[in-house]
């Protein structure tokens, strides 16, 4: 529990009882929730080891209620924190005791579909699922499936810029998003993007996208959606080690072969998952891939063919294809479960999400299990890998005095070394509040300015989700000064013609 | 003309610049120069800031300066059987400094992306004349916000480019171009979206005015062959496909992607939601206006004589937006190059806009979004 969040505003506390009616009066009925015990199921978000409780709940149902509650907030310098369905695994919707913690979730509808123009109009409280559900009966799907899909909204989605496992092939969040309506903390809607690709003007859809809620309340999302492949197939392949599993990946790719979906499971990983759902993964590897190809059964067979030369070739010890749809599904459960499969073999765990360039992967994992025995902590790996982006499970008893604290060492040390080979903090899941401090071992302080200029530029306030990704708050006039730099004599020795 | 030798040099320009007050333009290869208002401001041209840091095809990235020309680029990686799937178009002057700041996109960009959607991090001097890094050297990344984003088409309004990261992507193994011909407007709209809707994974898909219609069929030979025949089957009811051999398809498609050869002294590009493509053609042909359609309908170039009909306000009417890109300077003094947005957008867009560049060192008078920059405060 080492991460500090600013020290709540006396003066907002003094005021609750007002902001209180002032919510009500704007979100009648049942959208504002106050009492204490009702507020405790909102105390966290799936980083489940920071609670906080929010000082209220506000659960808007229509747009105007959403500009409304921020116009006001603006206008009385009361902090937001917006909320979808809070699976956050980095604390993104994290309350905070002086703020007002805005649920999205009565935003259910699916407001579109235009199948000719393959475009969905769909408000921020729906599920990834939830989207694909609407459209699959004509053939369609929604690409970026993270593995909370069932339970994840789209504007959680949006704020993450979210991904899944079929990533590699089909984009993330970012990719697959057109427009948004979005309302600014001043209460201001603004639409930005559309139904149409590529908008005049900068791309502030872009920016917002994996913004983390700190740029505004997106209340409407516009999805591309993509005709569902013919068929998919997956090839489930065994390895010695870890090693060879990457040479194998990288030798996918060189041969020009992006499959739809390429994971990796190390040994624990493997074992937990395997005594959890019993869907035949080998115990007796080292690392296991699952390679999935779709398309017209055509290309898919021609693919897995390829794949199982190069997975030969890289000396696999096991390999089999999905002989139908069921086994294909078998082949993902294990790996779909890996978290609350590791959940079984240890009281708690924390979840990790850097990237690496692949080719490190063999020196990262080595040096994960020195780090292992150092913190005296276990831990279990998957791996999207065919982008990279590591997921190490490190296990851990919250009852054990010391252990959640030698847990995040542990992650920040994986983290750090993520970076120190050419990688990042966050491939998917989000800076949050959890590697808000490690911002640093990335950016340099310009890079950290200049992001936060931009967020003054939607919210010079700072009062929508503050204390979230940054890990100092700069007030805007200060990141605005200009220091002047005079030169002299305009560059003399430059060529000029 | 200023050429910064590197990225010091430029720094230094841009901080000077911004001290003292006086406007700069950042320049590639220049082939765009025709596009906004004509303006005056001191060029800076980034040809030297040239050349290729890193490029690892196993890991699919690739680091580059800005002005590299974009030839030795594509050249580069297809040599490792990899391209940059967003297929990037220009003249041979063409920097990628250039093409990523211009917002480039060919023909695939309807199912692979923009160029947006392919710069994975960057080096840049801000208006401030501060260097700062922004995304990251892999593939998958979310830490921080997307800054790589907003200067992907920011046309030199924010920042000076002087690395950039790309995704790079394996390059399809066959690629094959089945044709319609004859097909009216509303028929190949009809077809296209048909083919782009199905799971015959359609890569591109454009119409010419002439009544030839393109769709892209790209992957591997057994998959290829089997996705074309789908495709027969599945537009039977439209029309008959035959197939085009690539060095007859590959002039059609650089016609349907850039718009290069409609005749007429103005040209514009429409970008809008393609079911309304086929309308606004009806609208615009009996004004004699020339057109081709690319993105299955989502893009649209058209020229004219003049700047006669006011074709931005009828893109508008078909929920699209049209941006000037050829015109005399007198034209393009009086007619903005980008469609007027909000007021609360544009007002958004500006802010974000000073946030990398406070004293509008780049906001010159090209484009009307900057046009007022002098008046802000500091
Ligand atoms: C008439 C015509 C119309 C065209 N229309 C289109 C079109 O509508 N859509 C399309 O996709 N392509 C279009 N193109 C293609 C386009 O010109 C080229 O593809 C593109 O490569 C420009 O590269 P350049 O190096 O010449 O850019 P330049 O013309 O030198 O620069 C283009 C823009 O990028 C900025 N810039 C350059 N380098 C940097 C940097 N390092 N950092 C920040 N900003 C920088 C410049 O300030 C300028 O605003 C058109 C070309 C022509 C000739
Ligand atoms: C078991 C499990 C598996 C997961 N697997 C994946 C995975 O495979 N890939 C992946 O990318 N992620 C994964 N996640 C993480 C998480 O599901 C995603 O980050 C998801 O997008 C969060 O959506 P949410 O609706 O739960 O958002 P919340 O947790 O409620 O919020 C997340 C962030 O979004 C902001 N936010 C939410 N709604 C809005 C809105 N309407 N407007 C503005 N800001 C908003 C919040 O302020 C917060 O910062 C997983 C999580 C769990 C628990």
């Amino acid at each position: 529990m080492s991460i500090a969040m600013p020290a709540p505003d006396e003066g907002t506390l003094a005021k609750r009882d007002r902001i209180i009616a002032a919510m009500q009066a704007i979100v009648p009925g049942e959208g504002v929730i106050t009492q204490a015990d009702a507020l405790r199921p909102w105390e966290s978000d799936g980083l489940t080891a920071y609670r906080q409780p929010p000082m209220l709940v506000v659960l808007p149902e229509t747009v105007e209620q959403v500009s409304a509650v921020l116009r006001w907030c603006h206008g009385e310098g009361v902090k937001v924190v917006p909320r979808g369905s809070g699976t956050s695994l980095s604390g993104g919707a994290l309350p905070l005791a002086d703020a007002v913690l805005l649920g999205m979730g009565k935003f259910k509808r699916v407001l579109d579909v235009d199948y000719e123009d393959r475009v969905a109009v769909v408000q921020p409280g729906v599920t990834n699922l939830a989207i694909t559900q609407a459209v699959e009966a004509r053939g369609f799907y929604y690409a970026p499936d993270p593995s909370s899909q069932i339970a994840c909204s789209i504007g959680g989605n949006v704020a993450e810029n979210s991904g899944g496992v079929h990533c590699l092939k089909y984009g993330l969040t970012t990719n697959n998003v057109l427009g948004v309506e979005l309302v600014l903390m001043d209460g201001e809607v603004v639409r930005l993007g559309g139904r149409h690709l590529d908008p005049a003007g900068l791309d502030l859809l872009g920016v917002v996208v994996g913004s983390e809620g700190l740029l505004g309340v997106v209340t409407e999302v516009t999805v591309r959606i993509l005709p569902k492949p013919e068929t998919a197939r997956a090839v489930l392949v065994g390895f010695p080690d870890a090693e060879s599993a990457g040479a194998c990946v990288a030798q996918v790719i060189a041969e020009g072969i992006i499959p739809a979906g390429m994971e990796m499971m190390d040994r624990p990983a493997i074992h937990a998952a395997e005594a959890f759902v019993q869907v035949g993964y080998p115990l007796d590897v080292g690392a296991l891939l699952i390679v999935e190809v779709d398309g017209p059964a055509a290309e898919c067979d021609h693919l897995i063919g390829e794949i199982a030369r190069i997975a030969d070739h890289n000396g696999a010890t096991t390999t089999r294809v999905s002989q139908d749809e069921a086994e294909r599904m078998a082949f993902w459960a294990g790996r779909k479960a890996a978290f609350p499969a590791v959940g079984r073999i240890s009281p708690d765990y924390y979840c990790m999400d850097g990237t690496i360039p692949r080719r490190q992967l063999p020196h990262v994992l080595r040096r994960m299990e020195e780090l292992s025995a150092h913190h005296g902590l276990g831990v279990a790996n998957v791996f999207h890998a065919g982008d990279g982006n590591l997921h190490p499970l490190i296990l851990y008893d919250a009852n054990v005095p010391g252990e959640l604290d030698r847990a995040e060492e542990f992650g920040n040390d994986i983290l750090r070394l993520c970076v120190e080979v050419g990688g990042v903090l966050t491939g998917e899941h989000g800076v949050g509040i959890e590697k808000r401090d490690l911002m640093p071992v990335m950016f340099g302080e310009e890079d950290l300015k200049q992001q936060q200029r931009v967020k003054c530029a939607f919210d010079p306030d700072l009062l929508l989700n503050p204390g979230k990704v940054f890990p100092t708050l700069h007030r805007c006039a200060e990141l605005g000064r200009m220091h002047v730099h005079h030169g002299a004599l305009p560059f003399p020795e430059l060529p000029r013609f | 003309m200023l050429a910064p030798r590197d990225a010091q040099d430029l720094r230094a320009i841009i901080a000077d610049a911004a001290a003292s007050g006086r406007k700069l333009e950042l320049r590639g290869g220049g082939t765009k120069a025709d596009f906004g208002a004509p303006r005056e401001a001191e060029i800076v041209s980034l040809t030297a800031l040239s050349g290729v840091v890193d490029y690892d095809p196993a890991e699919l990235v690739l680091t580059v300066r800005p002005g590299t020309p974009l030839a030795e680029i594509e050249a580069l990686v297809a040599g490792e059987g990899q391209m940059l799937a967003f297929e990037p178009w220009g003249d041979a002057a063409a920097t990628i400094g250039g093409t990523v700041a211009a917002g480039v996109a060919g023909s695939r960009r309807v199912t692979a992306g923009s160029a947006r959607d392919h710069l994975l991090g960057l080096t840049a001097v801000s208006g401030r004349g501060e260097v700062f890094v922004a995304g990251a050297k892999v593939v998958k990344n979310v830490t921080g916000y997307d800054l790589p984003k907003l200067l992907a088409g920011s046309w030199g309004r924010l920042a000076a480019m002087t690395e950039l990261t790309l995704k790079v992507l394996p390059a399809p193994r066959v690629t094959t171009t089945l044709a319609a011909h004859g097909l009216s407007p509303r028929a190949a709209h009809a077809a296209m979206a048909c083919a782009l809707g199905s799971n015959a994974d359609v890569s591109a898909a454009a119409h010419l005015k002439r009544g030839i219609t393109l769709l892209r069929v790209a992957g591997f030979a057994p998959s290829v062959e089997a996705r074309c025949a789908a495709l027969a089957g599945l537009l039977s009811d439209h029309c008959s496909l035959s197939l085009l051999d690539e060095a007859a398809a590959a002039p059609l498609w650089a016609e349907a992607m850039t718009g290069h050869k409609l005749a007429g002294a103005v040209g514009w590009r429409i970008h809008l939601p393609p079911r309304h493509a086929p309308a606004l053609v009806e609208t615009l042909e009996p004004l004699g206006i020339d057109w081709a359609m690319d993105w299955g309908g989502g893009r649209l170039w058209v020229a004219l004589d003049n700047a006669g009909p006011d074709v931005r306000m009828l893109a508008a009417q078909a929920g699209g937006e049209a941006t000037l890109v050829r015109a005399d300077a007198p034209t393009r003094g009086r007619i903005p190059a980008f469609p007027p947005r909000p007021a609360g957008v544009a007002a958004l867009e500006t802010r974000v806009a000073r946030a990398f560049d406070p004293t509008g060192v780049f906001a010159t008078t090209r484009f009307a979004e900057d046009a007022h920059a002098d008046q802000l405060s500091a």
